[in-house]
Parts: C-alpha cells; sequence; structure tokens
C-alpha cells in the first residue's frame, strides 16, 4: 500500500490524541535520552584522553625505578634497589630502534622567587629530548643551546600559569628567577599544555625547565642526588602498536644492565593505562545507572505503546470493519497499526534525542565532562526506536488484522 | 453466463450456548446482471447472514457461491477481500464513513486498497462524488454533512471502484422519509443504468421500489414475488 496514506493515517490519529499520544511516547523519549546521553558523554571522556594524551606526548613511556605501585615518595623509589642513570638512557635510545627519543629527567618541587614574588613550581632538569617526547616547545624565546645543556648553565624556560605568578602580564624573557637562591635567566616561554590528564589539580603549566645538569649540580645535589641518577626517563615510541613490545624490551635491557634478576620488578615502565582507567571509572557508575534507567524506561514505554496501540485498535473496530469491507486485506490493517506504533516511537525517539542534547550539555555544564555528538549514535536511536515500534506495534497490529469483518462493523 | 449471484444450498449454522442456530437453511438463488431485489423478513430471519455472504463478508459452511460465474465459497480471507473491493459496493444504515476525514478520501478508501495511484484515486472518487450531487461537497468532512448526504458520500464510494453489485442494508433506516425516498431515487437511477442492486429493508414503500422481493423466514426463502416488470 501507498506509504505517505499509511503515515497520513496513522499521523491523523496521533494528532486526535495529542496528549495521549505525548504520554505514550514519554518512556520511549526517556529511555532514548538516556542512551544517547551515556554513548556521548563516554565519547566525550575518550576524546578528552585522547587530546591529553597526544599533548602529553605521542606514544609516551615512563620508566622509573621501583614498583610504580608502591612508587609513594621518589627518591624512596630510586634508592630502593636500582638507580636509573643517564647511561640507562643512552642504552634504550640505542639498542631499541623502536624509541624515537629517550629523555632522563630529574624533578623537584621548589619555590621560585622574583622580587617580592614567589610561586611553587615543578621543576625539571632535562636534556634535548624532554621536549620532543613531550610534545612540547616554547611560545616566546628560544630552547637550551645544546652548549648550555653540557655547560651546565643557569638557563630557563618557563610554564605559562608559572610566568603570570612571577610576572602578570610582564616581559618574561630575559627576566632572572631565582630557585633556591641560585639564579636563572628565562630564556623561553613554554607552551600552555593545561591540566595533566586524570587530575584536576596537577597543571602542566605550572614548572620551571632547567638543565639536567644545571639540576643536578646547583639544585637536587644538595639534596643528595648524585653521580649521573636520573629519576625517570621520559620515552618516545614510533608506532603506537610497538609499545607494549618496547615495554617489554626496556625491563629485559634495565635487568642486564643492573645484573638484577628479572622475576624481580626492579623497574616499571607507565604507559598511563592507569589514569585511562580511572578516568573512566568515573563515567562507568554513570553510565550504568542510566543503562538501568534506559532499559526499564525502554520496556515500560514499549509496554505503554503496547497497551495505547490495543486501545486505539478497540476505538477503531468499526473503522477496522469498514475498511475490510471495501477490501482491505489482513496485511493493510496491520501495516496500518504498524507504521501507527512505529511513527508513534520513531517520535519519541526523536524527542528523547533532544531531551538527551539537553541532559548532556547539563552534566556536562555540572560535572565538567567533555561531551561528543556522534551521527551515528543518533541516527541508531531513531532506528532503534522504530524497532520497539514493530515489536511493540505487532501484537495490537495482528489483534487488528485479526477482526472479523462483521462482528467488527457491528461494533458501536 | 448472465447470473450475476448465484447460490446452490448456502447453509450457515451458528452455535449460541448449547443452541444450534440454522442462520441459513439450504438456500438457493440467483440473481441476473441489472436485478433490483429487495431482501425482507423479521429479525433472526437469516437475511443479515445472505447479505454477509453474498457480500463475501462471510463463507458459507456448505454450498457454493459464484459471483459473476467466480465460485467464492472456498475462497481465503484475502482473496474475498479482493473480490470485495473489485465487484461488490457496500451502503450501510449507519453510512460507515471514516471521521476526520475529507469526503473525498472516504470515497477513495477503495481505490487505495485496489493499489490505485493517488492521482487517479483522487479523480475517480470525484466523479463519484459528481454522480450523486456532492462535486461541491468534496472537502467536507462527515461532520459537516447532513445525514442525506452522508449517505450519497457512502453510495458513491460504494460505486468508486464499479462493482458489479451494490449491497444495501437497511440504507434508508436512519434516515427521514423525505430523505430516504432521495437516496432510493438514487438507487432507481444506478439500476436504470444496469447496476445490479440487492437491498435489505423492512420497511415495504422502500422495497417497493425494487423489481422483486425475496422473503426469508427461519434461515429459509419463503417466496420471491416479481414487483414490477423489469425494464429491459
Amino acid at each position: 500500500m501507498d506509504v505517505i496514506e499509511l503515515l497520513r493515517v496513522a499521523w491523523s490519529s496521533i494528532r486526535v490524541h495529542k496528549m495521549r499520544s505525548f504520554l505514550t511516547i514519554l518512556g520511549i523519549m526517556i529511555g532514548v535520552a538516556c542512551v544517547i546521553t551515556m554513548m556521548t558523554v563516554t565519547a566525550g571522556a575518550q576524546h578528552d584522553i585522547d587530546r591529553q594524551m597526544r599533548e602529553m606526548g605521542s606514544n609516551l613511556m615512563m620508566v622509573y625505578a621501583g614498583s610504580w605501585r608502591s612508587r609513594g615518595g621518589v627518591r624512596g623509589a630510586a634508592g630502593a634497589n636500582a638507580v636509573l642513570t643517564e647511561d640507562d638512557s643512552d642504552a634504550i635510545k640505542r639498542e631499541i630502534p623502536e624509541i624515537v627519543a629517550a629523555a632522563p629527567t630529574v624533578r623537584g618541587y621548589a619555590q621560585v622567587v622574583v622580587g617580592n614574588r614567589n610561586w611553587n613550581s615543578s621543576v625539571y632538569g632535562i636534556d634535548e629530548d624532554f621536549l620532543v617526547v613531550r610534545n612540547w616547545g616554547v611560545n616566546e624565546g628560544r630552547l637550551f643551546e645544546p652548549s648550555e645543556l653540557s655547560r651546565g648553565s643557569r638557563v630557563a624556560l618557563i610554564g605559562s600559569t608559572t610566568a603570570t605568578e612571577l610576572f602578570g602580564e610582564g616581559q618574561v624573557l630575559g627576566q632572572t628567577i631565582r630557585v633556591q637562591n641560585v639564579q636563572f635567566t628565562v630564556v623561553g616561554l613554554l607552551a600552555s599544555k593545561g591540566m595533566a590528564p586524570g587530575s584536576t589539580s596537577f597543571d602542566q603549566d605550572s614548572v620551571v625547565l632547567i638543565p639536567l645538569k644545571t639540576a643536578r649540580t646547583r639544585l637536587l645535589g644538595r639534596q643528595g642526588v648524585a653521580g649521573n641518577s636520573v629519576e625517570g626517563i621520559y620515552i618516545s615510541v614510533e608506532n603506537e602498536e610497538d609499545m607494549l613490545y618496547v615495554e617489554e624490551e626496556i625491563k629485559k635491557l634495565l635487568h642486564t644492565r643492573h645484573r638484577i634478576d628479572p622475576e624481580r620488578e626492579a623497574f616499571s615502565v607507565n604507559n598511563m593505562s592507569e589514569w585511562i582507567e580511572s578516568r573512566l571509572e568515573q563515567q562507568n557508575t554513570f553510565n550504568s545507572l542510566l543503562s538501568v534507567i534506559a532499559a526499564v524506561s525502554l520496556i515500560v514505554g514499549g509496554i505503554g505503546i503496547m497497551n495505547i496501540m490495543l486501545v486505539s485498535v478497540t476505538e477503531r473496530t468499526r473503522e477496522i470493519g469498514l475498511r475490510m469491507a471495501v477490501g482491505a486485506r489482513n496485511t493493510d490493517i496491520m501495516q496500518q497499526f504498524l507504521v501507527e506504533a512505529i511513527a508513534l516511537c520513531t517520535a519519541g525517539g526523536i524527542l528523547g534525542i533532544l531531551l538527551a542534547i539537553i541532559v548532556s550539555a547539563g552534566s556536562s555544564y555540572l560535572a565538567g565532562w567533555p561531551i561528543y555528538f556522534q551521527w551515528w549514535v543518533l541516527m541508531m536511536a531513531v532506528v532503534f526506536s522504530g524497532v520497539i515500534g514493530i515489536f511493540f506495534g505487532f501484537y495490537p497490529a495482528r489483534s487488528a488484522a485479526n477482526k472479523d469483518p462483521i462482528e467488527a462493523l457491528r461494533t458501536e | 453466463m448472465n447470473d450475476i449471484i448465484s447460490c446452490e444450498n448456502l447453509s450457515k449454522t451458528y452455535v449460541l450456548g448449547d443452541e444450534e442456530v440454522h442462520a441459513l437453511d439450504d438456500v438457493s438463488i440467483t440473481l441476473a446482471r441489472g436485478d433490483y431485489a429487495a431482501v425482507m423478513g423479521p429479525s433472526g430471519s437469516g437475511k443479515s447472514t445472505f447479505m454477509n455472504i453474498v457480500g463475501c463478508l462471510d463463507t458459507p459452511d456448505t454450498g457454493n457461491l459464484w459471483i459473476e460465474g467466480e465460485e467464492v465459497s472456498q475462497m481465503s480471507r484475502n482473496e474475498l477481500a479482493g473480490v470485495r473491493n473489485k465487484k461488490i459496493g457496500f451502503v450501510f444504515q449507519q453510512f460507515n464513513l471514516l471521521g476526520r476525514t475529507s469526503a473525498l478520501d472516504n470515497v477513495a478508501l477503495p481505490l487505495l486498497y485496489a493499489g490505485v495511484k493517488r492521482h487517479e484515486r483522487r479523480e475517480r472518487a470525484y466523479a463519484a462524488l459528481e454522480r450523486v450531487g456532492l462535486k461541491d461537497r468534496v472537502g467536507h468532512h462527515p461532520t459537516q454533512l447532513s445525514g442525506g448526504q452522508q449517505q450519497r458520500v457512502a453510495i458513491a464510494r460504494a460505486l468508486v471502484n464499479e462493482p458489479a453489485i451494490l449491497l444495501a442494508d437497511e440504507p434508508t433506516g436512519a434516515l427521514d422519509t423525505h430523505t430516504g425516498e432521495e437516496i432510493m431515487d438514487i438507487f432507481d437511477d444506478l439500476n436504470q443504468s444496469g447496476l445490479t442492486i440487492v437491498l435489505v429493508t423492512h420497511e415495504y414503500l422502500i422495497a417497493a421500489h425494487a423489481h422483486q422481493m425475496i422473503r426469508f423466514l427461519d434461515g429459509k426463502i419463503t417466496g420471491v414475488e416479481q414487483l414490477k416488470a423489469e425494464a429491459a
């Protein structure tokens, strides 16, 4: 039969009972809204993670001495069993061809002073690979010269937060800052990176970078960091697929170099999977709540559709009889009521999408979660609502189609 | 091959509680093309069952029925729907028009199930409404029409797919005498132009428009009277 005609009949029947139709599709609407909100928030989180991963550095790994899980204080771990050195870093870079760059790093936390202003910052001692690994660069000024790195010059690159706190809007380049009473000349202002992944308090821009050698001789040496030991090695891997393999290779290499039994986990390699898990965990709670609401709403909504379709069939028994008398076959009647159920559910699905947009935007605003709408999810929602219409509309439609035309025409 | 309705030993039995009701008991009758028959009888006489079976809304338990030479008594529900759609036009006492639907769309309804294209449906529905004198009411809804006008819309709907037979069940039962007469004039004209009409009524004045009268009692035909000479 004529599809346009079927839709027209369905629409006129829905239009006659506006309020009833709306209440009927409320369940479908809420169910669909829950599913879409869930997908949207999850996709938003995934996007956020991807973005932060990219900003952290491409295919980044961090190697530390000691076990990652037990690593409380940094130096505590380094002193536990084995100590990483710059030679380890060089060896990793030399022996494992899948690695693009390896940056030995020391890190501390210090008060940085300019005139009468001061600010607590992370202080990293770095070499030329660090900014490569972290996919980082300067907005103003320049990077360290090789000679500055090898001599241990008192030069610094500072993060945007530290710069703002110390200099306000004023000139940064060429200024002098004091870190633990050692004076440094600022040669570059780092590009802004924002909060660290998985954290809302660890500001990656509250940072001062100085040459590794300078850090060791002028600052950390006083805290007992000796020789050419480093706290951690940042590593960038060429291809993402090689990450797991490279992780194993690094451990193997380090255990051999330090002559430590490979069974003992003397070194840990962290590729950030942990914070991704914790990041997704918050959403999982939210998602399982929404899943339950969605499932209940869709089932109850579907039953509501079935109920109202049965009412509609009963109300229009005489019309069904008449249509049969003038030549409608069972399938024609069946189609008519199925289309009506599908139209109702699809309308519910579309309203559900609108509701989802509001709810997602709201939860994004309140919980600070990023959202990401995917077209295929919206399309699927509409198709899925239609399927619910078919499923729950089938029984009423069949009961309409099976009516006896004589009985139906006799109905008052 | 001039027989348009041919019934042979039609029987239909209903079970009501413990009782068997012989709604139709061995009924045989033949109507020719262009006949104009009035079916009369008290309620429960079997005339409604007869009309339902002839109208292909119901099937007999035993016996045979031919419509235009085609055996229909053993047909499936869907095949019967096709026969109703193409060969039979119904007119009911209560008009049975779809509410909130224009006269034109009401009339076009049988064509929808005949698979006729939308444009042609509208043209033919318009022509049918013109034939019953309602061409200026095509856009009106049933509630905006008088009883007589509604029944004329129903007649247009019965005619729109050019049926072989027009079956009318108390077509004037819900109308006043004057309006009823107007409706009967339309039937007379339709019969004049060759359409076979069978109508159920319990009013003699209405039955008098027909050319023959078939009397039912207790599921049997008790008599067929010629009322007046047939036109041809």
